[in-house]
């Protein structure tokens, strides 16, 4: 292994680096489901009578809407820029017409609402039409082939929703060593990754070839999980058609949370992403592989993300499969997409069953976030049981990937001590639900974990809150105290005014003083003036006279 | 259509604290067959009688702290907490001790601490000391090996004042092996010397090596199951073994042998059952390879130099102490830090 001395991105073989897979800590074999959902290849969804397209898909700032209440859209339409430097644009999913601009129910876990563009469609699905066409990406700058992707509205499909530019641009200046891109589906019955693998490798090689071009890293790996034979199949033959791509396809063991950023990149290389820092930092870019596709459509067909991938799957579903949704349609259209529900539907998730989030209503709209519908039944997913007394058995800190004591950490947040729980690394937490799996209190931990983030965040708000009332208050305190000093000043000088007749007093004394000083002065010079004039002859008297004649008249005026 | 919430992770938890108290109970099965075969019916009846008593001082407190009974009770700790006393108690001892024990605890160790995970303490070694530091003479009645009264007798011995007044209970008592060391080492005698009485077996003590053989099976069984780590047991065994060698080595006749510490008195049962107590033990990895060597360590030093012959409770105990202090010292680093 000589990679250290290898300069060429692509001329050389990856080789033996990922031969030897590495281990994070903890984690659980969770029982699939994936096949549930892998029968039946991806549908097109089609375009439901009504699209609700939230402003704000993702991490960071809303959307800048930009139509307005009666506006026609066409399919792929810019309908809300984007503010800010982690934010995305939003594309109309179809044609039609814009009905209402108002709060919508959203997919979230507090069940809230949110600024959505509601459309009317038309059923005619009509693209706006491209002003001009990209030209082959290898001529193209990788400054141009950002914003391309960030006006394609490209956010990271694997769940999180990062603005795909943002993480394309971090580290310009240090050298991306490895790009992986992520095809490691760990989490139960999700597949909308391996059936993109299989059904369209090509395309996901090519937006890997194009983030390639983008980032020029030195080594570049497709990671896709043990179980999926059939997508990594499809990928070494992509791959292999392709030619020299310098891609490596490594199959990872099936462990959750192994898709997780940071544990794939610590099965991958060894390495464990600095806590509270990013890939980046360590020279190391992650993708998701329907990201790669995303990019390849925006780059080669010019066409921005308006659908994706999506697993409608549970017992909850008649007809669990894969399909391709327009992003605002509402889950209930995908559901009836699948057959509608079965009888004994309980529960609906958004994502998976471990990190994925229970949502009260079928109306909220699929985002560019979602990978997962997910309609379960009572005996699939039985209500949480009763919660017993933490034991300490430590079950939690043998799977926690993140090394830390869930009990501790439960502890802590369920007393509200959250100095404690921030000193136990409590947002180090991924949140990945592998504790509250094995409790055998059924506690649910991550819940307490989530709700001592949300209240630390508060505080710290309330903080900055504070922080500001805090230094008003002492710019209005110095503010009054200056006030104050004036206004002493002035009264001071004031009072010597008032009390001016002492001052007079001492004026006029000074005065006298003066006077007589001028007069004991004027008294010596006359003095001086006669000093040694007893003894003189009668020409010396007359002499002096003389002199003492010019002397008066020589004296200037005013001596008199 | 509307639908119910609640949070995630939403697949059906795998764990359940009463299918782990079963697991151990049934892991202790062995060891506990191996004791009333060799010691007879009254292990049976303190197990019993402990049980009993557990129950319903549990149920009594619980009803006082207005806590759901049977929820609790359901959950097996205090039926645990009373069979892990019951075994640390002789055949022939009076119905009160298994019970005056238990009492102890239930109420004061476990209850009174607010329950469930929250005793600082393990509740059955608290019991067996306040009984140990009470009731010396009550807690020596242990039979010959495989020469014990019948099932009718023995009732009698339990239950009736009258019937213990009437037998010669020295007669009937034998001293255990670690007693035994610790007088005679008392009077200059070698272990050499001691080793050639009835009470020494193969490598253990005579029938407590059959005993605590017992106990390792159940243990190992628990290991496998994943119902326990091996931090603890490897922690507290490998200590009392290199302790204990290192002095045999440096002084065969009056150390006694690695093999005869690691199977005779409560080595066994103590470094899979009762160490293993997760509420009061440490719950950091390596914080549970310490804590289980120093209860390794302190059974040692307890046996060779202290008042008693065994070392296991108050070992134990002991290190209840050092639990949080350990757990602070311990913690692992935390992915991504450095």
């Amino acid at each position: 292994m000589n990679h250290a001395t290898d300069t060429d991105p692509h001329d050389r073989d990856v080789g033996d680096r990922f031969e030897r897979l590495h281990r994070f800590h903890g984690g659980l074999v969770l029982p699939g489901q994936h096949e549930m959902s892998t029968s039946l290849p991806i549908k097109d969804a089609g375009v439901p009578p009504v699209l609700v397209v939230p402003l704000l898909q993702h991490i960071g700032e809303t959307a800048e809407c930009l139509v307005k209440e009666g506006d026609h859209v066409h399919k792929g339409q810019i309908i809300a820029a984007p503010s800010g430097s982690v934010s995305a644009p939003v594309h109309a999913p179809s044609s039609g017409t814009v009905v209402a601009v108002a709060e919508r129910p959203f997919p979230h876990p507090s069940g809230f609402s949110f600024p959505s563009v509601v459309i009317e469609t038309d059923g005619r699905d009509e693209w706006s039409e491209h002003t001009y066409t990209l030209p082959d990406y290898r001529q193209l700058s990788r400054v141009r082939l950002l914003d391309h992707i960030r006006a394609a509205g490209i956010v990271g499909l694997g769940g999180a929703g990062f603005p795909t530019q943002v993480k394309l641009s971090k580290g310009p200046s240090n050298r991306v060593d490895l790009l992986v891109i992520n095809g490691v589906e760990c989490e139960p019955y999700i597949s909308c990754d391996n059936m993109l693998l299989q059904e369209r490798a090509r395309e996901v090689l090519e937006g890997v070839g194009i983030l390639q071009h983008i980032l020029q890293p030195r080594d570049c790996v497709i990671a896709i999980e043990a179980d999926m034979r059939e997508a990594e199949a499809a990928m070494r033959q992509a791959v292999s058609t392709a030619g020299d791509t310098g891609i490596k396809i490594v199959s990872v063991p099936e462990r959750y949370p192994s898709g997780g950023e940071r544990q794939l990149i610590k099965v991958l290389t060894g390495s464990e992403v600095p806590s509270q820092g990013f890939p980046s930092d360590i020279g190391i870019i992650c993708q998701n592989v329907g990201t790669a596709a995303a990019v390849y459509r925006a780059v080669v067909n010019n066409r921005p993300l308006v659908s994706r991938i999506v697993t409608v799957t549970g017992a909850g579903v008649k007809q669990p499969r894969n399909l391709e949704v327009l992003i605002g349609t509402p889950f209930r259209y995908a559901i009836e997409a699948c057959g509608g529900y079965s009888d004994d539907v309980d529960r609906l998730l958004m994502g998976g069953p471990m990190m994925g989030f229970a949502v009260n209503t079928d109306e909220i709209p699929v985002i560019k976030a979602t990978n997962c519908i997910l309609a379960v039944t009572r005996k699939e997913m039985p209500p949480p049981a009763t919660a017993l007394p933490c034991i300490r058995c430590s079950k939690c800190t043998e799977v926690c990937p993140a090394d830390l004591l869930p009990q501790q950490l439960y502890w802590y947040a369920r007393s509200g001590n959250l100095d404690a729980a921030q000193d136990y690394s409590l947002f180090d937490c991924i949140e990945c639900g592998c504790c509250a799996y094995v409790c055998p209190s059924h506690i649910p931990l991550v819940q307490y974990y989530r709700h001592a983030k949300t209240e630390i965040w508060d505080a710290e708000k309330q903080k900055k809150a504070s922080d500001i009332a805090r230094d008003r208050h002492q710019s209005r305190q110095m503010r009054l105290e200056q006030i104050k000093r004036e206004r002493a000043e002035r009264l001071a000088r004031k009072k010597r005014e008032v009390s001016g007749a002492g001052d007079a007093r001492d004026a006029k004394k000074a005065a006298i003083q003066a006077a007589l000083e001028r007069v004991r002065k004027k008294k010596e010079r006359e003095g001086l003036v006669q000093k040694n004039v007893n003894n003189l002859t009668p020409e010396q008297a007359e002499k002096i006279r003389e002199v003492d004649t010019r002397r008066q008249h020589k004296r200037p005026p005013g001596e008199h | 259509m509307e639908f119910n919430t609640y949070s995630s992770p939403h697949l059906p938890v795998a764990g359940d604290v009463s299918a782990m108290m079963q697991k151990v109970l049934l892991a202790l099965v062995p060891g506990t067959a191996c004791a009333v075969w060799l010691f007879g019916w009254g292990i049976l009846i303190n197990i019993l009688l402990a049980s009993l008593a557990a129950i319903a001082a549990e149920a009594l407190v619980l009803k006082v702290r207005r806590r759901p009974v049977m929820m609790t009770l359901l959950d097996g700790s205090a039926l645990l907490t009373a069979v892990l006393l019951a075994l640390a108690l002789p055949p022939l001892t009076p119905w009160w001790i298994p019970v005056v024990g238990t009492l102890f605890a239930i109420v004061v160790a476990k209850q009174l601490y607010g329950g469930l995970g929250y005793n600082p303490f393990n509740p059955a070694m608290a019991g067996y000391v306040v009984l140990l530091i009470s009731f010396p003479l009550e807690l020596t009645l242990w039979s010959a090996p495989g020469d014990f009264p019948g099932l009718l007798d023995t009732l009698a011995l339990v239950f009736s004042e009258a019937a213990r007044s009437s037998v010669n209970l020295d007669a009937l008592s034998m001293a255990t092996p670690m007693d035994t060391i610790k007088t005679r080492l008392g009077l200059n005698e070698t272990i050499s010397e001691i080793h050639s009485t009835v009470l020494f077996g193969y490598f253990g003590g005579r029938a407590w090596e059959w005993i605590n053989l017992g106990f390792l099976l159940g243990g190992l069984w628990l290991l496998q199951a994943r119902m326990i780590q091996w931090q603890i047991p490897v922690g507290m065994l490998g200590a009392l073994f290199v302790m204990s060698l290192v002095f045999y080595l440096f002084n065969p006749d009056s150390y006694t042998s690695p093999a005869f510490h690691l199977f005779s008195g409560a080595a066994m049962l103590g470094a899979f059952f009762i160490a293993t107590d997760p509420v009061s033990a440490s719950t950091t990895p390596r914080g549970r390879l310490i804590y289980g060597a120093g209860i390794g360590i302190l059974t040692y030093l307890i046996r060779t130099w202290g008042g008693y012959p065994d070392g296991v409770a108050f070992a134990v105990l002991l290190m209840n102490m050092a639990a949080p202090t350990i757990d602070h010292y311990t913690r692992p680093r935390v992915f991504g830090q450095s």
